[in-house]
């Protein structure tokens, strides 16, 4: 094991780093917007967008990311539609967390009783009011856990990003494998950063988890 | 006592959930200030016929009025209307989300739009009347159903309602927690509130109640004041639902 080699290349692992929570906090965000959109239109059964919602959910869901990125990388320019690999990494993470995150507030939105849509109708909340006082408050805590699962998981899936070129984490320790064949170094350097990276995220996700169950709710 | 003015009319009423009709026709005056109460066997119709005055159950033909305004066209604000009906369910719902006194605010300050310190104040003053002042604060998990179903009670007085509906409002509690929500309905009657309540209690019904209405099936099959309801039934199906209640031992 060569500690020299891993203390000279960790800086290169740290400016990856950098690039892959860049695009991780984007495509998350995006992901988290387009996951409402897509919950808000099925929710109040919006024709013709609900069914686009439904194929998009299915594209989605049972396609890698892998393959996603192929299409949007290699497969538009041959359309002439030509994307960076930034872009094709943001769009790509979007289209995959989207969906999961429209199931993450679908079973929040679910899990909300009935009667208290009608206690809440029974003191005179608009439909509007209903949304943001009643409903949304409790269905969002009620999705945190699959929410940060999902954060999890979409950071876990940029690791496929260096199959567009892209110099993520991944990337640099190929690269550093097929420079050196420095293997051991490279890949438990690739272990360490991925671990910086999501255990703090882990750990602040059951943190959370468990201060909504404690003012859990049951009525 | 009550006087004369109708402040609800029920013409001809009739609800139908695709499998025959719930509610066959149910014709019902409800004056200022009168206390009735509505019993009848499960199923008969009773909390329907609750929930379609204040609109959570659509109806098929028949008409409501408030106040002499027909409230089930289509064109009836639900939002407007439900602030002069208010409604206590059988399983309290309170906003668990929120405190006892965010609970109560919410309807007056955000549909309302009144003073946020003086419904504070109000609020208040309910609460001591329920007696859990000092449980303003806390959360409603924290809370035991009677407690719960009192801070129901207060959430819908404190928008002002013209009448109050009450369903089933001590069916969800313990035995001993009963009569702590009883009590309070009983003092909202003393002081001249117009009410509707649907209940199995029939002892409450009997101390409560200015007319009692017997449904059964659908239909109204009974109407009477409580003495003669309890004491002498008219009506046959009254007279065996009554007999439910008591236990002969042979």
């Amino acid at each position: 094991m060569d500690i020299d080699f891993m203390a000279e290349y960790a800086p290169m692992y740290a400016e990856a780093a950098k690039l892959t929570i860049g695009i991780g906090i984007i495509g998350i965000i995006l992901s988290i917007a387009v996951g409402l959109i897509c919950t808000i239109i099925l929710h109040y059964k919006v024709p013709v967008l609900r069914n686009i919602v439904a194929v998009y959910r299915e594209l989605s869901r049972n396609t890698p990311l892998l393959v996603q990125l192929f299409f949007l990388y290699f497969g538009l320019p041959k359309l002439g539609i030509i994307i960076s690999s930034e872009a094709c990494a943001v769009i790509g993470l979007t289209f995959l967390g989207g969906s999961y995150m429209a199931e993450a507030f679908r079973s929040g939105l679910e899990a909300i009783d009935k009667s208290q849509i009608e206690s809440g109708l029974s003191i005179g909340l608009t439909n509007m009011q209903l949304m943001r006082y009643i409903v949304f408050p409790q269905a969002l805590s009620i999705s945190v856990p699959a929410i940060c699962a999902n954060v999890i998981f979409l950071i876990k899936e940029t690791s496929v990003f260096s199959a567009v070129a892209l110099a993520d984490l991944m990337y640099v320790a190929k690269d550093l494998i097929g420079l050196y064949y420095k293997t051991d170094e490279a890949l438990l350097m690739l272990v360490i950063a991925y671990l910086i990276l999501l255990l703090p995220i882990s750990l602040f996700a059951s943190w959370l988890e468990r201060r909504l169950r404690y003012a859990g709710f049951g009525n | 006592m009550y006087s004369e003015e109708k402040l609800l009319e029920i013409h001809n009423l009739v609800k139908d959930y695709g499998n025959g009709p719930i509610l066959k026709g149910v014709s019902l005056d409800i004056h200022k200030g009168e206390v009735l109460v509505v019993i009848g066997p499960s199923g008969c119709g009773k909390s329907t016929l609750l929930r379609c005055m204040n609109g959570l159950e659509s109806i098929k033909s028949g008409e409501i009025l408030l106040d002499g305004n027909v409230i089930t066209g289509n064109k009836t604000k639900w939002s407007e209307v439900r602030q002069k009906i208010g409604m206590v369910f059988q399983s309290y719902d309170l906003f668990p989300h929120m405190s006892v006194i965010d609970n109560i605010l919410l309807g007056p300050v955000k549909v309302q739009k009144r003073d946020k310190k003086d419904v504070e104040k109000e609020a208040e003053i309910l609460l001591e009347r329920v007696g859990l002042l000092e449980k303003k604060n806390v959360y409603p998990r924290q809370l035991s159903g009677g407690q719960k179903q009192r801070v129901a009670i207060v959430r819908a007085l404190i928008m002002h309602p013209e009448i109050m509906l009450f369903d089933e409002v001590t069916a969800a509690l313990d035995p001993e927690m009963v009569r702590e929500v009883l009590d309070v309905m009983l003092e909202l009657a003393k002081n001249g509130s117009t009410m509707v309540i649907v209940t199995h209690e029939m002892q409450f019904a009997r101390a409560v109640a200015d007319r009692v209405v017997f449904l059964d099936g659908g239909e109204i099959v009974e109407t009477d004041t409580p003495e003669n309801f309890f004491t002498a039934p008219k009506t046959e199906r009254a007279q065996k639902f009554l007999n439910t209640f008591t236990f002969d031992v042979k």
